[in-house]
């Protein structure tokens, strides 16, 4: 029977292998759902079936949300993304631009640093890092996050906007500037408007990064009250205590879903500043 | 009618301008410094500078709230001479080099497979993805619970199988807890690698399939010798970029199992992280961070030749 066949390879090479994939890469957030609504008598008891729950219950949310400081958190987590992200698309499009579209000596020197910069990984720095916002007197302020969760987004912004920026045919910008635009006039009327979803990538990239910090928050947030979610779930939420688990599932699960809404409404944006770096178009 | 070459308004020279601030200011090279400026001294003083100081404090006894004293290369004489640096020296590599090969495999697997047309694959796509977006130390949180020595998940699926009759303690026992974190660190970055590839694979023109198939060429022939070609250069970048984040990794490993149990899984930055923060002494957790330096650099280097050379 052709059509049989044609379905069973059809399901050896689609169905069976996308299965497992989603399965196994989904099965962690199934858990997280399941658990949260767990009451404890389900959770605690290895006797019964643990892949369903019986009798649901939002016990472990309205805890979460009266008896810790999540609201707090999630308040911080959002202003410093929200204000590193507005940093770091700034200062990198201001990076991007001239060494996408000008000459001028030393661009050369500055594309690699930025590149470098971007590769350095966060192990490398945080130590002197910690030293330095100590000195600066900024422990246990938002600030000490503001200032450094840049250092991470800005050469990833500007590495992603350059090759947008790149893009844009010189005849525009030269056309602008006959008509009597100032380069900034040029950059900000013409190509800018023209590179809106690059800066969209690079927004939403840069949001998600800022909302997975943990490092650096970890050093500089030792404060209850400036936390930022993940560290707040993974430092006071793990009391050694293990009634504490559907707390700690209601909170990794809030705290995902502001990431995960914004990457749902802007996948193809996600992706783009993905593969930007990778993937030459 | 004479036609003329269309003259455009030619700039007058600099020199024959009276000068005006604008005029300046639009100067290539002026107006690209004056945007640059302000970024550029940023990453200056807060990842330049960072990067030497902790250079210079590798080479200090340094304690918190304490002077430093110039202690020259004995804190890396101290390591060489350390069994427990060079285990975790042994542990990173595993790490990087285990992940790396599983998350190629993978991915390049689930670009392969999510590369067919079906319905419903835009979502797929984007669901599966998931891993690589939700905050790290959040989707770990889940991990915990999945591998929790009395009620993980695992445990009950393999004993219901029949495979094992008394659970594992996937994080608390030495040679499994390693194991237990490549397995989790694949499952957060094999969405990146299987996304990224495919954004390769679809660069790939159909025309070239069927070419190769009318010159009989087998499914296996294809992918050797058409796709494997074709999305080379973005196996590469992607496999490099993620190396060099693999070797940074911290917050994964730091939440699982703190580079427990004895040491089993302590990575670089890890063990910096215990010696330079938690007991406080900044030289020498400065000069175990550095020993990530010589591989990353060789990396960055490599990458960076790499991106020129395209």
């Amino acid at each position: 029977m052709v059509g049989g066949r044609q379905f069973l390879t059809r399901f050896r090479q689609l169905y069976l292998p996308l299965a497992v994939f989603l399965v196994v890469l989904l099965f962690p957030f199934y858990w997280m759902l399941i658990t949260s609504i767990k009451p404890n008598r389900e959770l605690y008891n290895a006797k019964i079936m643990p892949l369903i729950v019986y009798q649901p219950t939002l016990k472990h949310y309205t805890d979460l949300l009266t008896e810790t400081n999540f609201l707090t958190w999630t308040y911080n987590t959002m202003l410093v993304a929200v204000i590193t992200t507005a940093i770091s698309l700034v200062l990198g499009t201001m990076i991007a631009y001239p060494l996408a579209r000008m000459r001028f000596p030393g661009s050369a020197v500055i594309a690699i640093g930025v590149a470098a910069t971007y590769l350095v990984p966060q192990p490398l720095l945080f130590i002197p890092m910690a030293d330095i916002i100590n000195r600066l007197d900024l422990g246990n302020t938002l600030t000490a996050v503001m200032l450094t969760y840049p250092t991470l987004l800005i050469p990833f912004c500007a590495w992603l906007l350059m090759g947008y920026f790149k893009s844009v045919p010189r005849e525009l910008e030269e056309a602008a500037r006959i008509d009597g635009a100032s380069r900034f006039q040029a950059m900000t009327r013409v190509v800018l408007p023209l590179c809106t979803p690059g800066l969209l990538s690079a927004g939403i990239f840069a949001f998600t990064l800022a909302q997975n910090e943990f490092l650096y928050a970890l050093i500089f947030l030792a404060k209850s009250e400036v936390r930022t979610v993940p560290v707040g779930a993974i430092t006071e939420l793990i009391r050694g205590d293990v009634f504490y688990w559907g707390q700690l599932m209601a909170a990794a699960l809030l705290g995902s879903v502001p990431v995960a809404l914004i990457y749902s409404f802007f996948v193809e944006y996600y992706v783009a500043g993905l593969t930007a770096g990778s993937v030459k178009s | 009618m004479a036609v003329r070459p269309a003259t455009l308004p030619r700039p007058t020279p600099v020199a024959g301008r009276p000068f005006t601030l604008s005029g300046f200011l639009e100067r290539e090279g002026i107006f690209s410094w004056l945007m640059l400026g302000p970024g550029v001294l940023f990453l200056l003083a807060f990842v330049a500078y960072p990067f030497f100081y902790g250079i210079f404090l590798s080479l200090e006894e340094r304690r918190v709230a304490s002077e430093g004293v110039f202690v020259g290369l004995a804190n890396f004489r101290t390591l060489a001479h350390d069994a427990v640096f060079w285990q975790v020296t042994r542990n990173t590599f595993f790490y990087v080099v285990v992940t790396t090969v599983l998350k190629l495999c993978g991915g390049l697997a689930m670009a392969l497979v999510v590369n067919q047309s079906f319905r419903g694959k835009n979502l797929a796509r984007a669901a599966l993805l998931l891993p690589f977006i939700v905050p790290t130390a959040l989707s770990t949180v889940a991990w915990m619970w999945i591998l929790d020595p009395t009620f993980s998940v695992v445990n009950w699926l393999l004993v219901r199988a029949g495979a094992i009759t008394t659970g594992y303690s996937w994080l608390g026992n030495a040679s499994l807890a390693m194991w237990s974190l490549v397995a989790v660190n694949t499952w957060r970055g094999l969405p990146f690698y299987g996304i990224t590839l495919l954004a390769g694979l679809q660069t790939i023109s159909p025309d070239l399939y069927e070419a190769a198939a009318i010159d009989g060429a087998s499914t296996v022939q294809r992918f050797l010798y058409v796709t494997l070609p074709v999305i080379k250069p973005v196996l590469i970048i992607v496999t490099m970029f993620s190396v060099i984040f693999t070797f940074g990794d911290f917050q994964l490993i730091y939440a699982l199992t703190h580079g427990g149990p004895a040491n089993a899984t302590h990575v670089f930055s890890t063990l910096a992280f215990d010696i330079g923060m938690s007991a406080g002494q900044l030289g020498m957790g400065a000069a175990v961070a550095l020993a990530i330096l010589p591989a990353l650099a060789v990396l960055i280097v490599g990458l960076t030749f790499y991106l020129r050379r395209e």
